[in-house]
C-alpha cells in the first residue's frame, strides 16, 4: 500500500501583528515594484507587468497572518504575495527579467511565479482559472487530515467567471479549507465593476453559496492581518471556506501599457491619501514606535534589497537554449 | 485467462489502484450513488466510501481543477468526466493548468492526474454527445492521451496512467464498453508510446485506435479473402506516439491508410500522414490516405450517422486504390 507522508504543521502567527515587520514588507513591495517599472522602461523586463503598488496592505497583512505552510494561490498581480511569503527578491526580479536564476527559471515570467518549497503555488493568468486549484489543494489537505489551508487571492474581475461560481459552490458543499481573498480594486483591467456586475458587493455573492463572507479595509494592513488571522483559524477548524473581500485600490495602471483613460485622476488622488504605507507609518509615529530617522532607515533597507535584486537579476544568465524541452513531462523517478 | 468486458477491465484497474494506493481517490459526476454513467464505478461507493469515491456537482471545470490541485499536493486523483463532450467545459483547466504547471514552475510542481472520459460516436446520441476530440488533447504538449481499443489495453493502459507523473487524458469509446477480451487478473501494465501490431501483413498498413481499430481489423480480414494482406496497427496512445512503430510498418508495406472517427480537417490522421511523409517519403509507393469521419456535426438518424463515420467499405476502397495493380 502506497502511503501518504506529511511534514509537521507550522506554527500559528501571533494574534497581534508585528507592525515593524508589516511596514518593512510593504516598503519592500513598493520599492521592488518601482524598480520593476524602471527596469521595464529600460527594456530589461518584457511582456506584461502588473504592479501591486497601492494594494500592498492586502498581501502583506494576509500572508503574515497565515501559517507559513498554508498554500498561496494567486492571480497574475502576484509579486507582492510572493515577496510577502518570503520568496527571494533577487529570484523574483530575475524571473521578471526572464533569467535562469528566476524563481521559475525564466520559464514562467512575471505572471507565473512559483516556489513550492514555500507553499507558493503560483501566479495564474487566466482570470478565476486558479480558483479550482485552490479548492483542490484544500481538498488534498482535508483528505490527508492536516491543518493546512489554502489562501486564494482573486481580483474583482474574477467574480463573473463561471469558475468563480463553480469553485465557491464546491468549496462550500465539501467544506474545503480555503480562504478566498478578493482584492476589489474596482476595475477588471479597465472596466469599472459597476458597469459589468449586477451585484457589486462581491462578498454578497459568496454569501449566496452559504459561505461566511466579510468585507475589510484592504488599505489598512492591520485590519487585513486581524481579519485573516481570525478567518484562517475558522477555516482551519473545518467549518468550511470563508470569503474575505478586501477593498483596495491600485495606484498604477493595469499593466505598464495602460494609459488609464477609464478613471479620473481625482479618483486616483483620493485613494492615494489612503496609501497603506503612509497609514501605518502615521499610526506608528503617533504611538511613538517610529521616528523619521528609523523610517528613513527602513526605506533605505527596502531600497537596498530592491537594488540588490536588480543586480542579481541582471547578473543571472538567460536560460540555456538546450533546456527548451526540459520540464514538459516529468519522468518517473523510480522507472 | 478470464474473458471480461472493456467496462470490467477499467473497473479492475480502478479497484486495484484504490486498494493499493491510499493517495488515489475518484471523483466525478454520478460515479458514486448512481454507479457511473457507463456503470464503470458501480458499487465503489459502498466498497470504498465517500472519502475515496466522491460524487461532484455538474461543474466540470472545478472538478478537473480540484483534481489538479489535489495532484499538486501529492495525491493521485482520478476524475471521471462522463463524456469527452463535457470535457470542453473543463478545457481551460486541462490546457492552461494541467499541461503547463510542470513547465511554468520550472519542474517544481507536476500534476499526476488521470482524467477519464468516454468519446466516440455510433450510438445515435446526437451532435453534442458524439465527439471524437482526442486530437485536440493530443495537440497539447504536457499531457498524455490514451485511446484503448480492447479490454486488455484498457486495464493495462489505465494502470500505467496511474504510474505516470503527468496528467493523462484517458479516452474510452462508448461503443466498446460491452466488448469482450482476455484480461489477466494481476496488475500488469501496458506501456505508453508502444503500438501493437494487431494483425501482421505486408501489403498495406492500416492505422487505427480506439473504435477505429476494429473497423480497420474487419476491413483487413475482408481484404485477406481477396489476397491483400493488411497490417493493422493499434496505436494505444496518441501522445506519446509510437512514431518508430508506424515507420517500421510503412517501410515494410510502403502504403498506409489512417482510420479515425474524428473529422478529417485538422484531425489526427493528418498528423500521422505528415509524419510519414516527412520521415519515410522514399519508402512510400503511394500517398498516405485518411479514412475519417465526415466534416459534419454528428446527425442523429441512424443512416446519416453511419454515413458520417468511417466504414469497412471506405477503408477497403482507399486501401485498394493505393495498393493498385499489385492486387
Amino acid at each position: 500500500m502506497a502511503r501518504m507522508t506529511e511534514t509537521p504543521p507550522a506554527a500559528r502567527p501571533p494574534s497581534q501583528p508585528d507592525r515593524r515587520s508589516l511596514l518593512r514588507t510593504m516598503l519592500l513591495i513598493r520599492r521592488f515594484e518601482e524598480k520593476a517599472a524602471e527596469m521595464y522602461a529600460k527594456g530589461k523586463i518584457h511582456g506584461f507587468l502588473h504592479l501591486y503598488i497601492g494594494q500592498e496592505a492586502v498581501a502583506t497583512g494576509a500572508v503574515a497572518a497565515a501559517r507559513p505552510d498554508d498554500y498561496i494561490v494567486s492571480h497574475y498581480r502576484e509579486h507582492g504575495h510572493a515577496l510577502a511569503r518570503g520568496l527571494d527578491p533577487g529570484a523574483v526580479m530575475a524571473e521578471l527579467f526572464g533569467r535562469s536564476g528566476g524563481v521559475s527559471g525564466g520559464r514562467g515570467g512575471a505572471m507565473h511565479l512559483f516556489d513550492a518549497s514555500k507553499s507558493f503555488m503560483g501566479g495564474y493568468a487566466i482570470v478565476a482559472g486558479h480558483m479550482p486549484l485552490a479548492c483542490g489543494l484544500g481538498l488534498a489537505e482535508q483528505y490527508k487530515g492536516t491543518q493546512r489551508i489554502a489562501l486564494n487571492f482573486i481580483g474583482d474581475g474574477a467574480v463573473n467567471e463561471g469558475e468563480f461560481h463553480e469553485s465557491l459552490n464546491l468549496a462550500a458543499v465539501w467544506k474545503l479549507p480555503v480562504l478566498f481573498i478578493c482584492e476589489n480594486n474596482f476595475y477588471g483591467m479597465g472596466t469599472d465593476v459597476r458597469r459589468v456586475s449586477a451585484v457589486i458587493e462581491v462578498y454578497k455573492r459568496a454569501e449566496a453559496y452559504g459561505i461566511h463572507a466579510e468585507q475589510v479595509d484592504g488599505m489598512d494592513v492591520e485590519a487585513m492581518y486581524e481579519a485573516t488571522h481570525r478567518l484562517a483559524e475558522r477555516v482551519r477548524r473545518g467549518e468550511g471556506p470563508v470569503f474575505l473581500e478586501a477593498i483596495c485600490y491600485r495606484f498604477r495602471g493595469h499593466s505598464m501599457s495602460d494609459p488609464e483613460f477609464y478613471r479620473h485622476k481625482d479618483e486616483v488622488q483620493r485613494w492615494r491619501v489612503l496609501d497603506p504605507i503612509e497609514q501605518l507609518r502615521a499610526r506608528m509615529f503617533d504611538a511613538g514606535e517610529l521616528d523619521d530617522a528609523r523610517f528613513a532607515e527602513l526605506q533605505h533597507e527596502a531600497d537596498a534589497i530592491a537594488g540588490e535584486a536588480v543586480r542579481f537579476a541582471d547578473a543571472s544568465p538567460p536560460p540555456e537554449i538546450s533546456t527548451l524541452h526540459d520540464f514538459v513531462y516529468k519522468e518517473r523517478s523510480d522507472a | 485467462m478470464p474473458e471480461i468486458t472493456y467496462r470490467e477491465a477499467i473497473r479492475q484497474a480502478l479497484r486495484y489502484q484504490l486498494q493499493n494506493d491510499e493517495r488515489v481517490f475518484l471523483m466525478g459526476e454520478d460515479i458514486g450513488a448512481y454507479g457511473g454513467s457507463y456503470a464503470v464505478t458501480k458499487g465503489f461507493l459502498d466498497e470504498f466510501g465517500e472519502h475515496r469515491v466522491k460524487d461532484t456537482p455538474i461543474a466540470e471545470s472545478v472538478v478537473v481543477g480540484a483534481g489538479i490541485g489535489a495532484a499538486m499536493a501529492g495525491l493521485k486523483p482520478m476524475v471521471e468526466l462522463m463524456t469527452i463532450n463535457f470535457s470542453l467545459l473543463a478545457i481551460d483547466q486541462i490546457v492552461n493548468n494541467a499541461s503547463k504547471l510542470y513547465y511554468m514552475s520550472n519542474g517544481q510542481i507536476n500534476v499526476p492526474l488521470v482524467i477519464r472520459m468516454a468519446g466516440g460516436a455510433g450510438s445515435q446520441l446526437g451532435a453534442q454527445h458524439s465527439h471524437s476530440l482526442e486530437s485536440w488533447y493530443a495537440h497539447v504538449p504536457g499531457i498524455k492521451v490514451v485511446v484503448p481499443s480492447t479490454p486488455y489495453d484498457a486495464k493495462g493502459l489505465l494502470m500505467t496512467a496511474f504510474d505516470d507523473e503527468n496528467t493523462v487524458i484517458f479516452i474510452e469509446h462508448t461503443a466498446l464498453y460491452a466488448s469482450k477480451g482476455e484480461v489477466p487478473e494481476d496488475g500488469y501494465r501496458v506501456p505508453f508510446g508502444k503500438l501493437q501490431v494487431f494483425r501482421p501483413g505486408a501489403d498495406v498498413t492500416l492505422i487505427g485506435y480506439s473504435g477505429s481499430l476494429h473497423q480497420a481489423f474487419r476491413a483487413a480480414e475482408r481484404m485477406a479473402q481477396e489476397g491483400i494482406e493488411a497490417e493493422v496497427l493499434n496505436l494505444r496512445t496518441l501522445r506519446p506516439l509510437d512514431v518508430d512503430g508506424i515507420l517500421a510498418s510503412v517501410r515494410k508495406t510502403h502504403r498506409a491508410v489512417v482510420i479515425e472517427d474524428d473529422w478529417k480537417f485538422g484531425g489526427f490522421a493528418g498528423e500521422i500522414a505528415a509524419i510519414i511523409q516527412e520521415q519515410a517519403f522514399d519508402d512510400l509507393d503511394a500517398p498516405v490516405m485518411r479514412c475519417s469521419g465526415s466534416d459534419v456535426p454528428m446527425p442523429y438518424a441512424a443512416a446519416l450517422e453511419q454515413a458520417a463515420l468511417p466504414q469497412e467499405d471506405g477503408i477497403i476502397s482507399l486501401a485498394k486504390r493505393i495498393v493498385g495493380g499489385r492486387a
